[in-house]
C-alpha cells in the first residue's frame, strides 16, 4: 500500500533529533511492548510480514504522532483482535476506554507470482527497471524506486515474498537482489552525482531493462 | 519541602499508551499467551548483552586480521558467527567497507530494519521519519547536519534495508592506532560509525 510508512524521499520532516546516551528503552511500557512482540512471534501468533502490514495500516495521523513502540503495540493489539485471541471489548474494558487499532486489510497483493523459482532471472550487472506496481496490500518495494532503472549488484538467494506472506498462509519463494540506483535516476538531474542508493528487491518487483 | 520533592512522592499518572500496553500484557497473561517472567528474560538480553559492543569487536578483529576481514566482507553472517554473534535480525548480514573515497550509510525507509546481533536495538532517531525520509534523498546534507561533513569527492552509498539483508558498516581504522590491542581498538568503535552517520 502507498502508506505513510513509505517515507523514502519525502520532504518537510526537519532535522534528525539525536539523543546523547540514549537508553535502550525510554519507559517501562516500551520494555513490555518489546517483550509482547517477541512472545507473540515465538508462539507463531504472527509473522513479520503481517506485523509490518498491521503497522502500515495505522491511521497516518496516529503513525506520525506516535513512537515506534506505540506502532508495535497498535499492530500487536490489532493482529490479536483480528485473530480472535483477544476481543476489542476485553481490551477496552482493560483500559477503561477506546483503543486505537489499525484499519482493516483492504486487498491482497497485486502480484501473481510464479509457483517456484528454479534459477535467478537476473545476474550481477543486469540492468533492470522496477515495475510500477501499487498494490493495496503489503509490499516491500518502496515508492521512490518504482519505474526507476538500476543495476543488480548482488543475488541474495531465495526468500518468501512479503506481498504474499502478509496476506496468505502460502509461501511464495523468490530470488531477492540488491540493486544500485544512481541518485540522479531517483531524484532528477540536479541530485548529487556522487550518491548511489542500494535497495533490496524481490524478483517480482523487477523487469529487464 | 520544595515542589520538586513533593512531586517525587506522587508519580505521574500513567500515560494512555502505558495503560494500553499494561492492559494488553495483563490480558495475555490471563489467557496464558505469555508467562510471568518471560518479558524480563527476553528484554534483559537486549539491555545487557546485545549491543554495539558486539559490532565493535567484529570491526576490531577485521582491522587486525586481514584474513578475517576478507571473510567478513565475503560472508558477513558466517564471519560474525565466528565471534559468537547471531540471532533475530541477524540471519543475513552484509558488511560494507568504508574507504577514503567511499562512505556507506544504512537506513530502513519502510520500517526500522537494523542488525540487532551486532548493534542491538536501534536508537529512536534511526526509526524516525526525518532520518528515513531524507537519508536516501539528501544523504550528504543530512550527514553534515548530523556532524559528518564529507567532501564532494567522497562517494556516498546509502543502503536501504528493504528485504532480508541487514547491513553493518566497517569503518576505516583511525590513524595513529598501530600499537593498540584488539580490545583497545574495539573501544574506539562507535555505534554511529557502524550505521554510517559518523566516521572515526
Amino acid at each position: 500500500m502507498n502508506g505513510v510508512h513509505d517515507l523514502g524521499g519525502m520532504d518537510g520532516f526537519g532535522p534528525v533529533d539525536v539523543e546523547a546516551n540514549e537508553p535502550v528503552f525510554h519507559h517501562p511500557w516500551e520494555r513490555v511492548v518489546f517483550g509482547l512482540v517477541v512472545a507473540t512471534s515465538a508462539q507463531r501468533l504472527r509473522n513479520v510480514h503481517r506485523f509490518r502490514h498491521a503497522i502500515e495500516r495505522m491511521d497516518p495521523k496516529h503513525y506520525l504522532s506516535s513512537s515506534y513502540y506505540e506502532h508495535w503495540l497498535t499492530a500487536t493489539a490489532t493482529l490479536l483482535v483480528e485473530m480472535g485471541i483477544v476481543t476489542l471489548a476485553e481490551l477496552e474494558a482493560g483500559v477503561g476506554g477506546c483503543i486505537p487499532l489499525s484499519a482493516p486489510v483492504r486487498a491482497d497483493s497485486g502480484i501473481s507470482p510464479a509457483a517456484s523459482v528454479a534459477a535467478p532471472r537476473f545476474a550481477v550487472g543486469s540492468p533492470i527497471v522496477v515495475r510500477n506496481l501499487h498494490p493495496l496490500g503489503h509490499t516491500r518495494c518502496p515508492r521512490y524506486v518504482r519505474g526507476r532503472r538500476g543495476v543488480v549488484t548482488r543475488v541474495d538467494g531465495v526468500f518468501a515474498l512479503p506481498d504474499v506472506a502478509a496476506h496468505t498462509s502460502q509461501r511464495c519463494e523468490q530470488y531477492a537482489y540488491n540493486v544500485r540506483f544512481d541518485s540522479r535516476e531517483l531524484w532528477g538531474s540536479a541530485a548529487d552525482s556522487a550518491v548511489a542508493v542500494y535497495v533490496d528487491l524481490w524478483e517480482s518487483y523487477l523487469e529487464a531493462s | 519541602m520544595s515542589e520538586h520533592d513533593d512531586d517525587h512522592h506522587h508519580p505521574a499518572p500513567l500515560s494512555p499508551v502505558e495503560v494500553r500496553a499494561l492492559a494488553l500484557e495483563e490480558l495475555l497473561k490471563k489467557k496464558g499467551v505469555i508467562q510471568e517472567g518471560f518479558i524480563d528474560a527476553v528484554v534483559s538480553a537486549y539491555e545487557n548483552d546485545i549491543g554495539p559492543m558486539n559490532g565493535a569487536r567484529v570491526v576490531a578483529r577485521a582491522w587486525v586480521d586481514p584474513a578475517y576481514k576478507a571473510r567478513l566482507l565475503a560472508n558477513g553472517t558466517a564471519a560474525i558467527a565466528e565471534l559468537g554473534f547471531g540471532g533475530p535480525e541477524g540471519e543475513h548480514l552484509v558488511v560494507i567497507e568504508n574507504t577514503p573515497t567511499v562512505h556507506n550509510a544504512v537506513v530502513c525507509t519502510l520500517c526500522s530494519c537494523y542488525p540487532w546481533p551486532v548493534l542491538g536495538l536501534p536508537p529512536n532517531w534511526y526509526k524516525s521519519p526525518p532520518y528515513r525520509a531524507r537519508m536516501v534523498r539528501e544523504p550528504r546534507v543530512l550527514l553534515r547536519e548530523m556532524g559528518l561533513d564529507l567532501p564532494g569527492s567522497v562517494e556516498i552509498r546509502v543502503w536501504d534495508s528493504s528485504a532480508e539483508i541487514r547491513y553493518m558498516v566497517l569503518p576505516e581504522r583511525p590513524g595513529g592506532t598501530e600499537g593498540k590491542s584488539e580490545e583497545e581498538l574495539a573501544a574506539l568503535v562507535t555505534r554511529d560509525s557502524m550505521i554510517g552517520t559518523a566516521r572515526l
